[in-house]
């Protein structure tokens, strides 16, 4: 899943000055299970900009809030259309692909990012969330044990640690396992470690100038997508 | 075709001693070059290091042309942290071309070391396509696969941790470093000798020659320093205690007795093929160590 941050309630505070009616829209899937933008999100921060007014002890904004399924998905976006006509900008509590999306389909209207999209992964212990995947668009995961190096390595590199490891932590944070490690226990435990001897060149960075954008045939299976520029 | 002295002296049975310098933090050259002129004919040859620790400095191409403006031997550190596949490749014809022509693979410390930590890390590659790159140039062409005029040469070199605490992965990757073509190894900061031995045994199945890393400690302090902040590098517990217990102000003459203890013993027990001192800004008693190593007692 993507999971992101809410952004600090001051910079969202001064983000929406210029515009008087603001609707907060939350996302129900993603920001929802990373609790950066669901419902209960965007009513507390509704709740937070009303009381920052009132504190303030002015009049010049007023507050609405509403949350959809999938912000990145047409279909959801849809239900946003008549809200749209009695607000002057919308504060998206939904990633960056939510936002791009409002702001596609409304193109007279102003969007604002509510969080800051930060990372692809997943949630371990409460409160904690771990990067597994940066979408490079050649997985290779069946090589590294289902451990991506590219992803969980400081470096991203392809040929086993770096001489920076220590105690099986990462030179960059000692509280981040080296992936290398982890890597080669694992492929040591599944009697593959030929898979660590093996060179692999260069990676391929003509999958990631961007905005990159993935063809598939929608009848065809799914075997002949293509990521392309 | 450009010789490298070094390359000549690797294939022969000398006892080699390598050094490193460091460059300014700033355009004024005038230590380095007194550092060249001190250590260049006291060594095999001067390693220059590329953006330390991630610390902006002088580039290593500079600091090479130098060595070799005055007469010394450079080897070119070249790390991937900062250049992409095109700027490392640019970089590599122009040493060629000025006849600076060993050069030292590595991955690069991580930017977060450094003093700039918001700056963009690169690795397009890691130190093992460095040095296949380095073998697609030899062959003619770039790693576009494009021709190049003229074919350059080099004497490459990787670096091997034989004290990291988890090993084999580090033989793995030696393994794979001898294989895209280095000849020369320059290891990390080597205080077990026993850990050492345990590498070469592993090690002399390979054409390869290993120069034994050997950092001059100059206080108990920066041995814990290193500890905490030098990746890859662990200073065991009896270095420290040893350093810790001399008076105020004579760590470093602990430290360079330490070192010249070490570098003996792997000369007179030919452990491995030579040594390459890493004095980190105490450059200047270099030439004190490679004095006291100089005659091996056993001849």
């Amino acid at each position: 899943m993507i999971i992101a941050n809410q952004k600090p309630s001051n910079e969202i505070w001064k983000m929406i000055q210029p515009y008087q009616r603001v609707l907060i829209v939350g996302c129900g899937t993603c920001m929802t299970v990373c609790g950066s933008g669901g419902e209960r999100e965007v009513n507390f921060l509704h709740n937070a900009l009303r009381l920052m007014e009132l504190k303030l002890n002015q009049s010049a904004h007023t507050f609405s809030e509403f949350t959809i399924k999938r912000q990145c998905e047409t279909e959801f976006i849809e239900m946003l259309t008549e809200k749209i006509n009695y607000v002057d900008a919308v504060l998206s509590l939904g990633c960056g692909i939510g936002t791009q999306a409002i702001a596609e389909r409304f193109d007279n209207l102003p969007v604002l990012p509510g969080v800051n999209t930060s990372i692809i992964g997943m949630g371990t212990t409460q409160g904690v969330w771990l990067e597994r995947c940066v979408a490079c668009g050649e997985c290779i995961l069946d090589e590294t044990a289902g451990i991506c190096p590219v992803a969980r390595c400081a470096k991203g590199i392809l040929n086993g640690p770096c001489g920076g490891s220590k105690h099986g932590k990462c030179e960059s944070n000692k509280e981040m396992d080296c992936a290398w490690i982890l890597i080669y226990k694992r492929l040591e435990k599944l009697g593959q470690l030929d898979k660590m001897r093996k060179y692999y060149p260069m990676r391929n960075f003509q999958t990631i100038p961007r905005p990159r954008r993935l063809i598939k045939s929608v009848t065809g299976g799914n075997t002949d997508g293509q990521l392309s520029l | 075709m450009v010789n490298s002295l070094f390359e000549e002296k690797l294939d022969s049975d000398e006892f080699l001693i390598t050094t490193e310098i460091g460059p300014p933090k700033g355009i004024d050259v005038s230590e380095m070059l007194d550092l060249i002129e001190t250590l260049k004919d006291r060594v095999d040859a001067i390693n220059v290091t590329d953006n330390q620790s991630s610390v902006m400095r002088y580039p290593s191409l500079g600091g090479c042309l130098l060595v070799k403006e005055h007469g010394g031997e450079p080897i070119l550190q070249m790390t991937c942290r900062d250049r992409n596949r095109l700027a490392l490749q640019a970089d590599l014809l122009f040493a060629y071309s000025r006849g600076i022509v060993n050069v030292l693979c590595l991955t690069g410390d991580s930017v977060e070391a450094g003093d700039h930590k918001e700056a963009k890390p690169v690795f397009d590659a890691d130190s093992i396509q460095l040095l296949k790159m380095i073998q697609t140039l030899e062959s003619g062409r770039d790693a576009g696969g494009n021709e190049l005029k003229g074919i350059p040469r080099f004497c490459k070199g990787a670096t091997v941790n034989p004290e990291a605490d988890i090993i084999e992965p580090q033989l793995i990757k030696f393994d794979k470093k001898v294989e895209a073509g280095a000849s020369f190894f320059q290891t990390q900061g080597i205080f077990d000798i026993a850990a050492l031995k345990r590498f070469m045994q592993y090690a002399t199945r390979f054409k390869v020659k290993i120069l034994a890393g050997i950092i001059v400690l100059s206080s108990a302090r920066m041995a814990r320093f290193m500890n905490e902040n030098v990746p890859g590098i662990i200073v065991p517990q009896s270095i420290i205690d040893e350093l810790s217990s001399v008076e105020k102000g004579k760590g470093l003459k602990k430290g360079i007795e330490i070192a010249i203890r070490t570098i003996r013993a792997i000369r007179e027990e030919k452990i491995c093929s030579g040594v390459h001192i890493m004095a980190i800004g105490n450059e200047h008693v270099v030439p004190e160590i490679i004095e006291a190593v100089k005659i091996p007692s056993s001849l």
